[in-house]
């Protein structure tokens, strides 16, 4: 008897999608996928889509399930062994208390994004790969939330993290990313989300702070870390198989195209300017700079992409040129900001040591001596007299990134970034060219952002003092922020190492 | 200016082999080793060959089984039974 052949990879891939679709007889397509066409994208042979991990969901399952099970042992192992106390300071931990807060229920939206989508392309290629990076996304909050439990046993800012998403001023910096990308159609959503932040830009995320949490002693972090950027390399791939396949369906959806990457491009590494500081200043030992990230990551792997893609006739993104130039600020600009706020923080914030100043003048020698050490100079000196500076005044906020105008223009790092424009009467204001932009293309949308100071000053956020709207952002105010020195984090953490030093004798 | 070509891999037991392979089977690539993940570069294109990691490991591989070890990569995807390969057209 002859048993019949294994059948091969392409085979079984082709086999276990495009098998698996039928057409529908008894309604039309565009019933079934009403959001298919409103962005104007043309698509005229779905069947053209190829997954080239062609990853089949009986193998999904299985590779996903050996993922958890390698996990949860790190996970069970680092909690019995309390593994927080390996911690190379307890500094570090305010990095993942923003990651919590700010990134994991981005995870979450993302989850949902997919789901939607994964409805709602007509293809069937996209729809199973759209489907799986869904329970992905899923999986990464779900994980992100399990490990980063442990931490909540013991250390202050981690206890309210999802009602935080929805109000805090600077959590509305990744929300919104995700609002935006989430009400767009599913075509943006895909180049958003898929392209512009899996392919370009979370390699900058997960890639070398993760790396940084592995040298700070957090084998929690790094696990989940590593454990949800295994899926990434495959959304990766998908991001980058959406582009080709949008370019190659037909030459009208180059304009649209080429405008959803400048967008999301610019929108992304706003985001990630939340990263960049993590590195620079929030890791206690330190494994690169973000403008080492940034060359490898952006500049090198970007630029090898773009030249490829070059012949589809896309572009690298409008204001790349912009960004690479803000790598050189971003960081020190965002830390010195929550230096200043850290009262309506979740977080505590600190001066950089010497040693840390000298390796920041060493990673940054053409901005940090210049710009940014005098600051942080006067704030030491203001610190000693007693006098350590809080700002007090609510910032003007940018209607697309949201972020603070806290940035300072390309050319003339004295000179903070402002334009504005008109909608309706009204004036916007936005910190940047790439914002400003993105405003202008849609502003019937951004006129509608939520945006936290605006809210505050209307009376929505619990009242007008800070004490009234930390109280709504459920925050406590002198354990969950103000400066590291003096928190009951910091105090616990002595109470622990004197503890440990007199077992030791 | 060359393309390159990319794949992060986690410093863990299960992937030692399959970075010995890569570095065996792909000439002049560049090995970057960071805390918990190393990184190889090679201009224009890159490959995994199950055969040579068969070979380190005494056992059946899987090209798929890269799912359970990498941590990024960059450049076009071409996979298949006996090989996953990195490439820029």
């Amino acid at each position: 008897m002859n048993a019949p052949a294994k059948l091969g990879l392409k085979q079984r891939y082709s086999l276990l999608t495009h098998g698996l679709d039928w057409k529908p007889s008894y309604q039309p397509m565009d019933k079934i996928y009403p959001y298919a066409e409103f962005e104007g994208i043309k698509i005229h042979d779905w069947s053209k889509w190829e997954d080239p991990f062609r990853l089949t969901m009986d193998t999904y399952w299985k590779f996903q399930a050996e993922k958890e099970r390698k996990l949860y042992a790190v996970l069970d192992s680092f909690s019995q062994n309390n593994g927080q106390m390996g911690l190379s300071d307890p500094k570090y931990v305010n990095a993942i208390k923003l990651f919590l807060t700010g990134i994991t229920p981005a995870e979450y939206q993302a989850h949902r994004g997919f789901a939607h989508v994964g409805r709602q392309l007509p293809g069937v290629g996209p729809r199973v790969a759209a489907q799986m990076q869904s329970l992905d996304e899923l999986r990464h909050a779900q994980t992100q939330i399990h490990t980063l439990s442990h931490y909540n046993k013991f250390f202050d800012g981690f206890h309210e993290f999802t009602h935080q998403h929805d109000r805090v001023w600077y959590l509305s910096v990744p929300k919104s990313f995700f609002d935006d990308a989430r009400t767009s159609g599913p075509f943006e959503y895909f180049i958003a989300i898929g392209f512009a932040f899996e392919y370009v830009l979370t390699n900058l995320l997960f890639v070398p702070f993760m790396s940084g949490a592995a040298y700070n002693g957090d084998l929690a972090t790094v696990t989940f870390g590593f454990s949800a950027q295994s899926d990434e390399s495959r959304h990766m791939t998908l991001g980058i198989e959406v582009i080709k396949f949008l370019l190659e369906q037909d030459p009208g959806n180059l304009p649209i195209v080429q405008k959803w990457v400048d967008k999301w491009f610019w929108r992304g590494h706003r985001v990630l300017g939340l990263v960049a500081m993590m590195m620079d200043y929030m890791l206690p030992k330190k494994i690169m700079s973000w403008r080492e990230a940034w060359e490898i990551y952006f500049t090198e792997a970007g630029g090898s992409l773009f030249q490829d893609l070059a012949r589809y006739g896309l572009k690298v993104p409008k204001y790349a040129d912009v960004a690479t130039a803000e790598a050189d600020h971003i960081s020190h600009q965002n830390w010195l900001t929550f230096y200043q706020a850290c009262h309506a923080a979740g977080f505590h914030t600190w001066l950089p040591t010497d040693e840390e100043m000298g390796w920041l003048s060493e990673k940054y020698p053409t901005t940090f001596d210049k710009y940014y050490r005098p600051r942080i100079e006067l704030f030491r000196e203001m610190e000693k007299d007693g006098k350590r500076f809080y700002n007090n005044a609510l910032p003007q906020l940018c209607s697309v990134c949201q972020i603070p105008m806290v940035y300072t223009e390309k050319d003339d790092p004295g000179t903070i970034s402002f334009r504005s424009s008109e909608y309706k009467g009204d004036k916007y204001h936005t910190c940047s060219d790439g914002c400003k932009d993105i405003f202008d293309n849609e502003p019937e949308k951004y006129s509608q952002a939520w945006l936290p100071v605006h809210q505050i000053f209307q009376g929505n956020c619990g009242g007008a003092t800070i004490e009234e709207v930390l109280k709504w952002y459920k925050l406590n105010l002198g354990a969950d922020n103000l400066d590291q020195a003096g928190s009951p984090d910091q105090k616990m953490w002595d109470e622990w190492m004197a503890a440990r030093s007199r077992v030791a004798g | 200016m060359p393309r390159i070509v990319s794949i992060t891999l986690q410093n863990t037991d299960d992937a030692r082999p399959i970075i010995e392979a890569i570095t065996a089977d792909n000439a002049d690539c560049t090995v970057h080793s960071y805390p918990g993940i190393v990184k190889i570069d090679r201009d224009d294109s890159l490959t995994v060959r199950r055969s040579s990691v068969e070979q380190r490991i005494g056992r059946d591989w899987d090209p798929q089984e890269l799912h359970l070890s990498m941590v990024s990569m960059a450049g076009n995807l071409d996979e298949d039974d006996d090989y996953f390969n990195l490439s820029w057209s």
